[in-house]
């Protein structure tokens, strides 16, 4: 068999059916036997970025191991910014890339780069592959290593002449990976201290992070929550991870994250992070973040642990099973709910208070159409049903502050890269993987710019995803820097040619829409989401409406700015 | 908190990317590099890698659990945190030898029993080996007579087994 046809068998095996890649000299090989491959879809992006976020978004979606093909040299560099986004927010896919003939490695061949030194700082893992022989044992252990553990992308570059060679194909059933073997079951020594720690907890809460979706915890997390009766915030990668119109939910913390979830966890005792890993954007000044608590911090990666905030119950471990086991401690240690209903209800009093005094919101205008109402009508209309994926800026902060995620995977944005132009082409992902859902973008006029040309990709497939841009005319995110920080000196922030996305839709054969006007939006909103087409709605939002709250950076996230 | 020195023993898949992952790890995390020695060992799909590095005890705790995470990273072990260990080091020297000089410098290696591994009309090659003291010792006493290059291993150690009595 050869090299070329290993590799779908290898995707077959995997049970991979559906693939986002992009025809070259180094890959034809590749295509030549996808063509004789019917049960495996390939999707023929017009970029490969959009195909490493669409296997992105697929995976995001799903929990399935999203994948992407892409020839040599130019089309393994456009994969760059894909991986790196996965790599930063922990998505299993596996990249395949084509790589010049072994001959010529090293000899500046036409096309070739140092595709896995290029991604090393950036991939999970990644293979060169030298010989035929190692071809099905590696594509088995690309696999294996995206989906477990932490998971992440893994990239496999494959020379043309191994694609073209002859070898025996034997799948390996299993792997022996000496070197590779993630932790999943915690140390239950550390389980019994954080119940210890719990038991005398006065002030509580519960932060969980993308580690709670990508283990698929939720449940898990909601039996504990509501046992305890603990407040829950989220992580912008944790949105979705625990119901976000249930009463113990304060929404997102962090930079743009709510008063109160913020207020919390300035003031709680005990802080039980679970997928979580401080980043700068949730702990704003380190020193002044949870100054009381005592932290517990389970995480399936060591490293996270103790990286950026001194840790006091360290648990590494598969985030679901280490509450499962801290559920089995909190019920063997038999307190009924009313007990602990009892216990924080002062607690509860408190974060009531400062749910009240500050709750998010945003001030109406008969003029402008207010993006925070786009939103909130979405969610109305939609039932919190819809698979929300978001470009980079406002818009994406406002869809993580207004929609209220109520399941896991269910929002789909790039949190730790913060990539512009991730969101469409991740839609499509999402809507390859999710035929039957509804799935959503809400873009900017800017992010929306950066991998427009996916919209023939979509419209190939016939994939009827909304793209709903909150068109502020600015780089909205950066000009809102510039207002508060920079005394308004607009540098670089607004375009001066705004392409008509009307137009845009229609030369794609997509339906266009704009509206400008408040009354227009919850019905254009109803008729776009009962199209079964492709639409780009183009909202006409006010031009310098800000994200609030904001906590500046490098500021203590009780020093907020409010509306 | 205060800065240590560290050294690691690390045991990596016999791959041609181990190594580079290894060091983009600690340029792309800033992490120090005093030394690093990369040898085969007894098992040839296995690699023994002995780097030194610098940091307080966080920053330590951090290198250690990147180096481990690593796909092809099969153990890593601090060799300075607990208990005993050896380490050594060797190093040419190449130095100025002419007639007086000659003289002082054999007396030298007689001290320390160093080798003269190489002789020219004019120069000295010297090995030394032992532990880091030593090395700058010699040096020290090296560099005035006029020391023209040198060339270090880098350090290598091991933890002494323990004494059952
Ligand atoms: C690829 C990329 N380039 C630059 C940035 C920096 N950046 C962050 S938000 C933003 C503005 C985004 O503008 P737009 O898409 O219109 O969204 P808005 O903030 O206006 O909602 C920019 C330029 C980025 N995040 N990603
Ligand atoms: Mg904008």
């Amino acid at each position: 068999m050869t090299g070329a046809k290993m590799i779908i068998e290898a995707l077959k095996r995997e049970g991979v059916e559906v693939i986002f890649g992009y025809p070259g000299g180094a890959v034809i090989d590749i295509y030549d036997e996808l063509y004789k491959a019917p049960e495996i879809h390939h999707v023929l992006v017009r970029h490969e970025q959009g195909a490493a976020h669409a296997a992105d978004g697929y995976a995001r979606s799903t929990g399935k191991v999203g994948v992407a093909l892409a020839t040599s040299g130019p089309g393994a560099t456009n994969t760059v910014t894909g991986i790196a986004t996965a790599y930063m927010d922990s998505i299993p896919i596996v990249v395949l890339t084509g790589q010049v003939p072994t001959k010529l490695i090293g000899n500046d061949a036409f096309q070739e780069v140092d595709t896995t030194g290029i991604t090393r700082p950036i991939t999970k893992h990644n293979f060169l592959v030298k010989k035929i022989e190692d071809l099905p044992r590696i594509l088995k252990a690309a696999f294996y290593i995206a989906r477990t553990g932490r998971p992440g992308p893994v990239l496999v570059d494959i020379p043309k002449d191994i694609q073209q060679s002859k070898g025996e194909f034997q799948y390996p059933d299993e792997l022996d990976l000496r070197s590779y073997n993630p932790t999943y079951e915690p140390h239950i020594k550390q389980i019994e201290r954080a119940y210890q720690f719990i038991e005398k907890a006065e002030r509580p809460i519960l932060l969980i992070g993308g580690g709670v979706i990508s283990s698929g915890a939720s449940e898990v997390v909601r039996e504990l929550a509501e046992k305890l009766n603990l407040p829950v915030t989220m992580t912008l990668m944790g949105l979705g991870g625990f119901p976000g119109d249930h009463d113990q939910s304060l929404g997102m913390l962090g930079m743009h994250g709510t008063y109160y979830a913020n207020m919390a966890v300035a003031n709680c005792d005990v802080l039980i992070a679970v997928g979580a890993r401080f980043d700068d954007r949730v702990t704003g000044k380190v020193d002044a973040f949870a100054p009381k608590a005592k932290i517990i911090h389970i995480d399936i990666d060591p490293t996270s642990i103790q990286k950026n905030v001194k840790v006091d119950v360290p648990i590494v471990g598969d985030c679901k099973r280490a509450l499962e086991r801290l559920l089995e401690a909190v019920k063997e240690a038999g307190k009924p709910k009313k007990y602990w209903k009892e216990r924080f209800k002062e607690w509860w009093e408190q974060i009531n208070i400062w749910r009240k005094r500050y709750p998010l919101t945003y001030k109406e205008d008969p003029n402008y159409i207010k993006p925070q109402f786009v939103i909130e009508k979405l969610y109305e209309l939609t039932k919190g049903e819809a698979i929300l994926c978001t470009e980079v800026g406002q818009n994406q902060m406002w869809a993580a502050q207004f929609y209220k995620f109520k399941y896991p995977r269910t929002l789909i944005s790039s949190g730790g890269l913060g990539t512009m132009g991730f969101g469409f082409p991740a839609a499509i992902g999402a809507q390859m993987g999710n035929p039957n859902k509804l799935v959503i973008d809400i873009a900017g006029d800017g992010s929306i710019q950066m991998n427009i040309q996916e919209l023939a990709t979509a419209m190939d497939q016939r994939l009827p995803i909304k793209i709903i841009i909150l068109n502020n005319g600015y780089l909205g995110m950066v000009r809102q820097w510039q207002e508060l920080f920079y005394e308004r000196r607009y540098s670089a922030v607004k375009f001066a040619t705004i392409p008509d996305f009307v137009k845009i839709a229609e030369a794609y054969g997509a339906v266009g829409l704009r509206i400008t006007k408040p009354q227009e939006v919850e019905e254009t909103l109803k008729k776009v989401i009962s199209m079964d087409k492709l639409v780009i709605l183009d909202v006409i939002i006010a031009p310098e409406e800000g994200v609030f709250p904001m906590v500046p950076a490098g500021k203590a996230t009780t020093e907020m700015i409010l509306v | 908190m205060s800065e240590r020195k560290c050294t690691l023993s690390v045991l990596v898949e016999n791959t041609p990317g181990a190594l580079a992952r290894i060091a983009g790890l600690f340029s792309g995390r800033g992490f120090n590099i005093d030394s690093l020695c990369v040898a085969e060992t007894l098992d040839p799909t296995l690699s023994h890698l002995t780097l030194v590095t610098r940091g307080d005890d966080q920053i330590i705790e951090q290198i250690i659990k990147q180096l481990r995470r690593l796909i092809d990273v099969y153990k890593v072990v601090d060799v300075t945190e607990e208990g005993e260990y050896v380490e050594r080091e060797m190093a040419l020297i190449k130095v100025r030898a002419e007639k007086e000089q000659r003289e002082e410098i054999y007396r030298i290696c007689e001290i320390f029993r160093l080798k003269i591994v190489d002789v020219t009309p004019r120069t000295y090659v010297i090995e030394v080996t032992g532990n880091q003291n030593k090395l700058e010792a010699v040096i020290e006493l090296l560099r005035p007579i006029g020391i023209k290059e040198i060339v270090r291993t880098g350090l290598i150690a091991m933890k002494r087994e323990k004494k059952t009595t």
